[in-house]
């Protein structure tokens, strides 16, 4: 089988309030041996926000990046849920207007890019089960995270509407993160909130609102005993982890919640050093968590 | 093929709902409903639920299926269960109402937001004389999706802010309101807006999807609320922070390529609202101590000096000549 490569889409949130992100996906990918070609110019996309003033910019930006990935040969990878429900969105709506994808090629023509539908858009979650291989992650486990337990929390955006997010050709896209819990050895703990919002984006319009939602998650979780949650996602990231002090403090639940980015939860599984992955950069402290390693490794 | 049923029943009254098992066997072309009025005509005559049409048009037999809003009456047993005979299925009524008794919710509050939209067209004059008002087949093509609803309530059972905000006016009657708001006979349609971008209206939705997912009808209520802040920005209705954070969150994009995060929540609660942003600085700083704030970005948007993502002269380009893509006015809106 030939090596694993691909054009990757780092998004804003992992270049700036999120860096663990960058690099954990990072020096995973390099311990997993996938490689991955940064789109350093490639920009935002959005994120369903620029869409609602202005959907034909975000389209156009979109169109860009796929074409930036379709010249390097390229399947696209993400490291967000939001990323990756757009860019799906985007890839739909493209497809199905050739008129209009026609008129938004000519917007990236001057910089000799051009889209041609069918590029594969994959968030590393995806790319670790479909393409890299469950029986090939479970190898290379050299820290089985036995006895622990993990709770999913998707993202909207990765999930639905599940039509453009590719359920018929992969019906366990819902289950991956539990599928990926158990090859590490580790015990999923499913709950009803897992696959529903984690408030961020109406942090901004109605705080109360959005942090209720947060905090309901993690105190339904950690009543199931769940010792830390795991995402795909970095904007449900900030508002789990960076907003749970505040989710706390409008819910009055005592929660306790280490929230981990999904690389980092692969990368203790392989071994890595808890610091290598930034987990002592987290707003809720992982120390508890890290204390239960097998090994006993710390920050 | 043997079906097997997991059913919530709550007593009339009472807060203590109980779940009662039933199994029997039944064709492979069963629909949910056809085995709940199996168990209603030959296990036990005591479960209520309500149905009317059983073919998906009158709207009453929403319920919830494995933690689901569908129509009963349009869900084949065998689709839920992927074919698996020992899947009990766990049956429960809609969420986000009442019970009245087992999957019988009281829609009273489906009902009065529905209300709350003025969900009637409002026209700014009387047709031409002995003629009917004139309408192109564009504007109500566009208006075909939300016209499909059968207000059912699948969409409010599974929203996700009416789970913490009950008065949110969620997403049917969002979707209804934008079908009178978008008609061209509505001469009212700034007043609409104005009262639809209030608390508890268009800009409380997280866009999460599930109203999306779980509308059997195609009509995709979230896409309806987008499509109304478009609608409300376009006519300058912008004196509140949802469409002032999608204001600050687009002009990040347009002068620096890439999300500013620092200036987010003061661009969009206001600059000058000392007491909101004041909620917030405990957030700052703990990022700032977790080594989390991008001081990169401390500039704001717009102003010398701001953040600039690598090759931002080429992404500039793709900013004017985006404006080239916009539908013409008289051209149909629709995602
Ligand atoms: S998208 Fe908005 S209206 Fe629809 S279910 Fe989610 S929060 Fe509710
Ligand atoms: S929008 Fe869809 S789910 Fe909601 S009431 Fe109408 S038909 Fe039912
Ligand atoms: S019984 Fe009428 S919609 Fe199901």
């Amino acid at each position: 089988m030939s090596a694993l490569k691909y054009a990757f889409w780092p998004g804003c949130v992992s270049k700036g309030v999120a860096p663990e992100l960058y690099v954990s996906t990072n020096r995973v990918a390099q311990v997993l041996g996938i490689e991955l070609v940064e789109l350093d110019q490639a920009a935002c996309t959005g994120a369903g926000v620029v869409q609602e003033q202005n959907p034909e910019l975000a389209d156009a930006l979109n169109a860009r990046t796929f074409a930036m990935a379709q010249q390097l040969g390229l399947p696209l990878m993400n490291i967000c849920s939001t990323c990756q429900g757009i860019e799906s969105m985007v890839q739909d709506k493209l497809a199905k207007n050739p008129e209009y994808l026609e008129k938004v090629n000519g917007v990236l023509a001057d910089e000799g890019l051009r889209y041609t539908p069918g590029l594969v858009v994959k968030n590393f979650l995806w790319v670790l089960v479909e393409d890299f291989g469950l029986d090939k992650l479970k190898a290379a486990v050299k820290r089985p995270l036995t006895g622990m337990r993990f709770g999913p929390f998707y993202g909207c955006y990765i999930l639905r509407p599940s039509e453009i997010l590719g359920k018929s050709e992969h019906p366990a896209r819902d289950k991956y993160i539990e599928m990926i819990i158990e090859a590490i050895g580790a015990t999923p703990v499913t709950y009803s909130g897992q696959k529903k919002c984690c408030g961020f984006p109406i942090l901004t319009v109605n705080r109360e609102n959005s942090l209720q939602q947060t905090g309901n998650h993690i105190h339904e979780a950690q009543d199931l005993g769940a010792d830390a949650l795991v995402s795909p996602c970095p904007l449900c990231h900030l508002n789990l982890d960076a907003q749970q002090p505040a989710a706390k403090a409008v819910t009055k639940y005592d929660i306790e919640m280490p929230i981990l980015h999904l690389p980092q939860l692969i990368g203790l599984a392989l071994g890595l050093e808890p610091k290598e992955m930034r987990l002592d950069h987290h707003v809720v402290s992982t120390k508890k968590l890290l204390d239960k390693l097998p090994q006993g490794a710390a920050v | 093929m043997k079906v097997r049923l997991k059913v919530k029943r709550t007593d009339p009254g009472s807060n203590e709902p109980r779940y009662s098992s039933y199994e029997f066997e039944a064709e492979q072309s069963v629909t949910l409903l056809d085995a709940l009025i199996h168990v209603r005509e030959y296990e036990d005559g005591t479960l209520g639920l309500r149905c009317s049409c059983r073919s998906a048009i009158c709207g009453s037999c929403a319920m919830r299926v494995d933690g689901r809003a569908r129509l009963a009456c349009r869900a084949k047993v065998i689709a839920i269960t992927g074919g698996d005979e020992d899947h009990e299925m766990v049956v429960e009524p809609m969420g986000n109402m009442p019970v009245i008794k087992d999957l019988v919710t009281d829609m009273e509050s489906f009902w009065s937001k529905m209300r709350q939209v003025d969900p009637y067209l409002q026209p700014a004059q009387a047709p031409p004389a002995n003629e009917e008002y004139r309408v192109t087949n564009e504007a109500m093509l566009d208006l075909t999706h939300t016209m499909n609803c059968i207000m059912c309530g699948a969409c409010v059972s599974d929203c996700t802010v009416l789970e913490v905000d009950k008065n949110f006016i969620a997403p049917a009657a969002l979707a209804k309101a934008y079908r009178v708001a978008a008609d061209p006979r509505d001469g009212k349609e700034h007043d609409r807006l104005v009262k639809y971008s209030e608390y508890s209206g268009i800009w409380d939705c997280t866009r999460c999807n599930m109203c999306v997912e779980v509308c059997p009808k195609g009509v995709a209520p979230m896409n309806r609320i987008l499509q109304l802040r478009e609608m409300a920005i376009e006519q300058g209705i912008t004196n509140n922070a949802g469409a002032r954070h999608t204001n600050i969150f687009t002009k990040s994009i347009t002068d620096g390529g890439r999300l500013n995060e620092v200036w987010m929540v003061p661009g969009s609660v206001g600059l000058f609202n000392i007491g909101r942003i004041t909620k917030e600085m405990p957030g700052a700083i703990r990022l700032a101590l977790a080594g989390k704030m991008p001081f990169n970005q401390v500039i704001p948007p717009g102003m010398p000096g701001s953040h600039k993502m690598k090759g931002m002269d080429r992404v500039r380009n793709i900013v004017r000549k985006s404006a080239s893509l916009k539908p013409k006015k008289a051209e149909v809106k629709s995602s």
